[in-house]
């Protein structure tokens, strides 16, 4: 039997223990003696939420079907751990083989949102990692991150050797045989790091040098040695039978938030919402063959026992062969007691059909997103959702025997008036009415209608990357004229009002247009003990508090400062396929209120046309 | 058709529950091609019942779980069928059909055999004929009378007579890698109305000779659970037919 990393007492004391000890269904097994290159995947949050993570299941399916790769996983420990772990100095280990994740080639960490960026500093500390990259030596792995994050690298861009943007299929078999010629050639790190730096898609951050301005903006980036690209463009796999899909995913003991399979039908979304910037980083819209979906879906239902699948894509409704899909799905599994879930679909005559096949109406609530009130606020972010759409859809719904409708929408958008604000409370009454509407007799009670706001952060390589952000108290007054509003509300009974924290969006708002500067706040948060900020029990606003103040760094300038037209933001030297010309336009179009029409309808010349295929090339033989 | 499954828990699935356990086989039933019957309503499951739930830490060669299935394949083809889709640890002994009329198992479980060893260094089994003398003054007394907490009270029992054998003997186990390994032979009152834990005897034990008894220094194992039949104790497995063609 294989030896654990930790003892049986350790185990016994923490809670779920089996968030420790690997050997999960279709885990990958390999002698370390027989591979060339063992890599870590790491996820920075506890194995619950890692292990629901789709993108790590393709990547560890891919790397492990080369016999030359052992590729494992290591999740951040738990708080109750990872006290124990400091106190014993136990290093951090891999789950499969439970050797520490100092032993390795490669530790690569996904990076999926900006509020586990002290996760990543306690991994690497818990690993017995130097922190900074350039404190590392020949003995330590090469640690490299991915994600959406990464589009935004430059606030942890002191903690990676290298970054790969974009999507995983393209380069890293590329990057694997480059490490193995490297190695075999007797390269030094450096050597091999500027090696790597000239592959598409691969940034090394120690090679490029920013300077700046008096008033804390960019002056400029450039490569500081030669032979590596000034601009790095994303990886992009444009070939969808090339796209990755995990055969035999990884099966936790526990439950997990995604417990369930996974299959992604499509990369992208055609709507160019203002505000997404998983919208535009993943242009252009590339539906995978329902075919091929069909043989996934049925493999991954069998290699895993399953009970239940879901659909994941940025808007499922604009899948092409939804229907087809959805019905092959619940003809050939449905009795066979696999549930399907079904992602949020637009609501119409076809999704609520659908609905109440594989749902209980009773139980189910109806979700719209028109994230915001008012009709001259959707048109600003560019969201086409409109309230005879609303209104039509929940009425329909209604009828059909609904009578819990969810609805969800963002505070502090740009040119955000008042009447747009006391517009959400509105628009809930208006959905009220038309339950009510229905005859006494032929309806199931009251109904209930849940808001729920979040506060608006701008994101790069959006149109408004341009933005200030709110203030905490422009936020915190802007949630309380909606809960106001709720209660002038004639049907407000059947209302229920949630809104977020108002530090967190704070936070993950100085982190997604950050720059180098804000990696030693990150550092001086994390020896003040931050880590799950993700996590409402464990976020600390005075201690991040403390730590911009102890290490200079002005939050202003990153939130609520308007930033010029031709500034150079910290991210502009990556290439995500959608042109800064274009998202300008975009912002320009969204201060005049102009709707642009998603890339089905007509190209607005985003720029990803460059990449001939998906969306951009349909119905153009 | 009712089916009595019999599976080992070893290594570092001794660290996983009885709820994700029960998870874990409704995969591997649908893994291995199991017939798996399912309840009826809105949100089907699988009709699975376990006899005894397994403590966390505590490994096993006598785990029971009973399935309801629509059609089988024989035991043998069955057995592999599930080992092929079993992970590391988790083993399936036994796959026999019970008598339509049979009762859960749950209800029938009587008695159990456990093995409990120490992890490190025990000086209690320094010397071996010493400890089988003590432990037969132990089990001379008229009465052994311990606490047992509850989640709700605290009450007075006497475990005497729910101690069928306490001895000392060997373990051996290739999963555990224990080869002569020194243990407490511990077959106690097991099921739903009195359940004796086996650390409970050893611990009483430990007082009883004025040693400190510490629980993490222990490894609990599970040998075998039985029912009581006319007047006999039988292994679970033992109250159905193996299955000789599919059916």
């Amino acid at each position: 039997m294989r030896k654990l990393a930790l003892s049986d007492d350790i185990l016994l004391k923490v809670d779920k223990p089996a968030r420790y000890i690997g050997n999960e269904v279709n885990s990958v097994k390999k002698n370390p003696a027989d591979v060339d290159i063992r890599f870590c995947m790491c996820f920075p949050d506890v194995y619950e939420i890692g292990m629901s993570h789709l993108g790590i299941q393709i990547l560890y399916d891919m790397f492990n079907k080369r016999p030359d790769v052992y590729c494992e996983r290591v999740y951040s420990p738990w708080p109750d751990l990872s006290v124990i772990m400091k106190e014993k100095k136990i290093p951090l280990f891999a789950l499969e083989t439970q050797d520490p994740i100092h032993d390795f080639d490669f530790l690569g960490i996904t990076i999926q949102y900006e509020m586990c960026y002290t996760n990543i500093i306690q991994v690497l500390d818990l690993s017995g990692i130097p922190l900074l990259a350039t404190e590392r030596t020949e003995e330590d792995p090469l640690v490299i991150g991915g994600g959406p994050c990464t589009y935004n690298p430059e606030p942890i861009a002191d903690f990676f050797d290298l970054f790969y943007i974009g999507e995983g299929e393209v380069v890293y078999d590329d990057l694997f045989d480059l490490y193995k010629e490297c190695k075999k050639n007797g390269l030094s790190r450096h050597e091999i790091l500027v090696k790597m730096a000239a592959l598409p898609g691969i940034y090394v951050p120690q090679l490029y040098d920013v300077t700046y301005n008096e008033d804390g903006t960019i002056a400029s980036f450039t490569p500081n040695v030669e032979g590596i690209p000034s601009r790095i463009e994303k990886a992009i796999v444009m070939d969808t039978s090339k796209i990755g899909y995990p055969a035999h995913p990884v099966v936790p003991f526990i439950k997990a938030t995604q417990d369930r399979v996974v299959l992604e039908i499509q990369r992208g979304c055609i709507r160019g919402c203002r505000f997404c910037q998983a919208g535009m980083l993943y242009r252009p819209t590339r539906p995978r063959d329902v075919n091929e979906l069909k043989a996934m879906a049925d493999e991954m239902l069998k290699s895993t026992g399953y009970d239940e699948i879901s659909l994941s894509s940025l808007s499922s409704s604009d899948y092409p062969d939804l229907k087809e899909l959805i019905e092959f799905l619940i003809e050939n599994y449905e009795k066979k007691g696999v549930n399907i879930s079904l992602p949020s679909l637009r609501i119409d005559a076809f999704s609520l059909d659908i609905m109440s096949k594989v749902q209980d109406i009773r139980k189910s609530s109806l979700t719209f997103a028109p994230e915001a009130g008012s009709q001259r606020m959707r048109n600003v972010i560019n969201k086409g959702l409109t309230e005879e759409n609303i209104l039509e859809g929940a009425g329909m719904a209604f009828e059909g025997g609904w009578q819990k409708v969810k609805l969800y929408f963002m505070l502090g958008l740009p040119t955000e008036t008042e009447e747009d604000i006391k517009g959400i409370p509105e628009l809930a009454e208006k959905i009220a009415r038309r339950y009510y509407e229905i005859p006494k007799d032929q309806r199931n009670g009251k109904c209930n209608i849940t808001i729920s706001t979040s506060f608006f952060v701008p994101k790069p390589f959006t149109p408004f990357q341009w933005v200030p952000m709110c203030t905490r108290e422009q936020f915190l007054e802007r949630a309380k004229l909606v809960n106001d509003t709720v209660k002038e509300q004639l049907n407000k009974k059947s209302m229920k009002y949630n809104w977020h924290h108002a530090d967190v969006t704070i936070l993950e708002g100085i982190l997604a247009r950050g720059d180098r500067k804000i990696a030693k706040a990150l550092l001086r948060a994390y020896e003040l003990g931050c880590v799950f900020d993700a996590w409402d029990e464990y976020f600390d606003v005075e201690k991040w508090n403390r730590a911009f103040r102890d290490t200079g760094i002005d939050e202003d300038f990153y939130t609520v400062r308007p930033r010029e037209k031709d500034e150079i933001f910290p991210w502009d030297f990556l290439d995500c396929g959608v042109s800064r010309e274009f998202l300008y336009r975009e912002y320009e179009r969204a201060q005049q209120e102009t709707v642009t029409p998603n890339c089905r309808m007509a190209c607005s010349g985003c720029g990803a046309l460059k990449y001939k295929g998906g969306v951009c090339v349909e119905n153009k033989n | 058709m009712k089916i009595r499954i019999k599976f080992s828990k070893h290594g570092c699935m001794k660290f996983i529950g009885h709820l994700d356990i029960m998870r874990y086989f409704q995969k591997a039933n649908i893994r291995a091609g199991i017939d798996v019957a399912y309840s009826e309503g809105f949100n089907p499951h699988q009709v699975m019942s376990f006899a005894a739930p397994l403590g966390v830490g505590i490994t096993s060669d006598g785990e029971y779980m009973d399935i309801r299935v629509n059609s089988t394949r024989s035991t043998a083809d069955s057995i592999k069928a599930l080992n092929d889709v079993m992970v590391d640890g988790m083993e399936i002994l036994e796959f026999k059909k019970l008598p339509d009329d049979s009762k859960k198992s749950m209800s029938v479980v009587a008695l159990a055999d456990y093995y409990m060893y120490p992890k490190d260094e025990d000086e209690m089994f320094t010397d071996i004929t010493v400890l089988s003398n003590k432990i037969a003054k132990f089990m001379a007394q008229p009465a052994i009378l311990v606490t047992k907490k509850t989640k709700k009270s605290e009450k007075e029992v006497d475990l005497k007579p729910h101690i069928h054998a306490f001895n000392v003997d060997f373990y051996n186990s290739r999963q555990e890698e224990c080869l002569n390994q020194c243990a407490y032979f511990l077959s106690v009152t097991t099921g739903s109305e009195v359940n004796i834990r086996p650390e409970l005897v050893v611990s009483a034990f430990y007082d009883f000779c004025n040693a400190e008894y510490k629980e993490e220094a222990f490894q609990i194992h599970r040998q075998e659970v039985y029912a009581l039949e006319n007047d006999k104790y039988i292994p679970l497995g033992s109250m159905g037919e193996n299955i000789e063609a599919a059916e």
